[in-house]
């Protein structure tokens, strides 16, 4: 049985509508990702589950139980919160032992469960200090160390690494990880940035416009993505117009390429994914259409090219450099094409992400 | 002559106004009251004007002002609070509009309110026409301390509110909401969150209630009736009817006193309360 249940949730602020008939199911033990746009619902969801906002239509089940109606602070999860919200006129010690004390726990154990929860976000010895001498990241492990301490069921986290730098924030990730292995807590964890949520989900579930666009898990969602949102907002992708002519072979930019996909009929246009990294370059009329390198820039690892080709700017990855004129042929593995229905109607229309 | 020299020789001439407001405003009539207070008739030193303090009606006259003015506080305190909470989680219409509501009798002259308050609860004012007119009894305040009181809560209730509700909105919601997440029913967020956070703001307003009811004469002369002597009329009598301004000036600096040491147990008792309301 699913440890929390969402059932229809809709809800809407001031006649937008933001979820609409929003259906999920978490397992326990589960480190499950919210992902998407601003907008797209995912902290709404979050503040559903956690009491703060009360659905308009729909039910949250807790192990079957209902608490839509509960009160936050009767519900067996907590919080992360965005800005850490500490309470500024305490000190660290104080702000872990909030909840234990409402609680009513003895004191020996709260000191216990202050030293453990420092020690599992590495911030021994800082019971003392006061919240401001404290840097972001570090505020941002307290936060954790007080929600953790209550032993909830379900940790929730909205976007909790937002306000940190990159290096902190892929250490944190790593932190994350080991915590929920460490605690066998279920993570619930919201965010827009597509790299946290590959990761360190287990399942990641992307929204948009207040609908579950795909569920799944990372490899799942990087490799398969269902339709051009997904592709478009997990990793850079080419998303290109073609036309399936029949089964395992499609027509892009004017040219043939055989793919592994069946099942789309004869001559339906169809949305084409191709990840840049998985174009091969090599030199002219050795793939399966030529072009010339338009744009090369080094971003760490590999190169990334543009591609004029077709009629069509591939964006290419390689660690070869091939530089800015250079005449080139370009050619993909038949299993990395990636084929997605054209969407049916408005509702499916994935919107631009060019911002 | 360089651009900074330039600059600060500006900001000298437009500090200027204020610094003369503050010299014949401020430091100079300060002068002037210590002149007079520690000196007699003839010019000469003495701690008498001080001393006087002790004589019976003076000395009860303190006393009944820090009584009055501490009770008016507290009731104010006990109004104020509730009232920036429902302030501050007010959805009637827009949040500025009940704030200027409750703001809009400061700006009409506090004589003129407390002369209201005169009207409305003499012998045969308004509100015993009411009373009368309805069968109940009659209320009978007026000239009493309770109707000074009255007329300092009415008058500083809105100085009192100012600074809490400005503190209360300051709150980050985060906070309460994490609170909330952490177990806290809604009178632990109060104990623990609220009342710590607003404690700045509930010191302002102390501040800003206590002094002016502890000095205050024209509301005790109105609403009393020349029956409840506070310390302010007394000293204002010995600067008009008595006009022995040395006595007025010597029981002004033992008020001035009075003020600096309950400012100070105020601060003290803010920072403390800080540290212990955890």
């Amino acid at each position: 049985m699913a440890l929390i249940e969402l059932v229809d949730i809709s809800k809407s602020f001031d006649g937008e509508l933001v979820l609409d008939e929003f259906n999920l199911k978490i397992k326990e033990n589960e480190f499950i990702t919210l992902l998407g746009p601003s907008g797209c619902g995912k902290t709404t969801t979050l503040r559903i589950l956690g009491g703060f906002e009360t659905p308009d239509t729909g039910k949250v089940l807790f192990q079957g139980e209902d608490i839509t109606n509960l009160a936050p602070n009767k519900r067996p999860l907590n919080t992360v919160f965005q800005k850490y919200a500490l309470f500024p006129h305490m000190n660290i010690a104080e702000n872990i032992a909030f909840g234990l004390k409402i609680s009513g726990k003895s004191k020996e154990y709260i000191n216990d469960k202050i030293k453990y929860a420092l020690k599992l976000v590495n911030l021994s010895g800082f019971e003392k200090r006061s919240v401001d001498s404290l840097s972001g990241g570090q505020q941002q492990r307290i936060a954790i160390a007080r929600a953790i301490v209550n032993e909830p069921r379900v940790l929730l986290l909205d976007e909790p690494l937002g306000a940190l730098d990159l290096k902190l924030r892929q250490e944190m990730q790593y932190e994350l990880i080991r915590l929920k292995n460490e605690l066998g807590i279920t993570f619930l964890y919201v965010t827009h940035d597509q790299e946290e949520a590959l990761t360190m989900s287990d399942k990641v579930v992307v929204m948009n416009q207040g609908y579950i666009q795909q569920m799944g898990t990372p490899e799942e969602i990087y490799n398969e993505p269902e339709n051009a949102f997904v592709a478009d907002f997990i990793g850079d992708s080419n998303i290109i117009d073609g036309v399936m002519l029949e089964d395992r072979v499609v027509k892009i930019c004017g040219s043939v390429f055989p793919c592994i996909d069946e099942g789309f009929g004869r001559n339906k246009p169809v949305d084409v994914v191709i990840r840049p990294e998985d174009i091969i370059i090599g030199k002219p009329g050795q793939g399966i259409m030529d072009g010339v390198v338009t744009s090369n820039v080094f971003i760490g690892v590999h190169y990334e090219m543009c591609i004029e080709a077709g009629g069509f700017e591939w964006l290419a990855q390689n660690t070869t450099s091939y530089p800015v004129g250079t005449r080139v042929s370009i050619g993909v593995t038949p299993e990395n094409i990636q084929i997605m229905h054209k969407p049916q109607s408005e509702d499916e229309e994935a919107i631009s992400l060019d911002d | 002559m360089t651009k900074t020299s330039m600059n600060s020789n500006l900001k000298r001439l437009f500090s200027g106004p204020f610094l003369a407001f503050i010299l014949c405003g401020t430091l100079v009539p300060l002068g002037v009251i210590a002149f007079y207070g520690f000196t007699d008739r003839s010019g000469a030193f003495t701690i008498e004007n001080i001393m006087a303090i002790a004589t019976r009606n003076h000395a009860q006259a303190l006393g009944l002002s820090l009584g009055l003015a501490l009770i008016s506080t507290v009731i104010c305190l006990l109004l104020a609070f509730p009232l920036g909470l429902i302030l501050k989680d007010s959805k009637l219409g827009k949040k500025g509009f009940m704030v200027f509501v409750f703001i809009l009798p400061m700006w009409m002259n506090f004589l003129l309110r407390t002369m209201a308050w005169q009207v409305l609860l003499e012998r045969n004012g308004i509100i015993n026409i009411v009373l009368k007119s309805l069968g109940l009894p009659l209320l009978d305040i007026i000239n009493t301390p309770a109707a000074v009181v009255l007329g300092m809560v009415y008058d500083y209730l809105p100085f009192m509110v100012l600074p809490i509700y400005n503190a209360l909105i300051k709150i980050d919601k985060n906070l309460i909401e994490a609170a909330y997440d952490l177990g806290a029913d809604k009178l632990l967020v109060l104990r623990k969150v609220l009342i710590p956070l607003s404690v700045p703001g509930i010191v302002s307003g102390i501040t800003m209630v206590f002094v002016p009811s502890l000095t205050t004469f024209a509301i005790s002369t109105m609403l009393g009736g020349g029956k409840v002597n506070l310390i302010g009329n007394i000293i204002e009598q010995e600067f008009t009817v008595g006009s022995n301004w040395n006595l007025g000036a010597g029981l002004s600096i033992v008020m001035m006193v009075f003020i600096i040491i309950s400012m100070a147990l105020i601060e003290k008792f803010d920072r403390e309360g800080e540290a212990s309301m955890i």
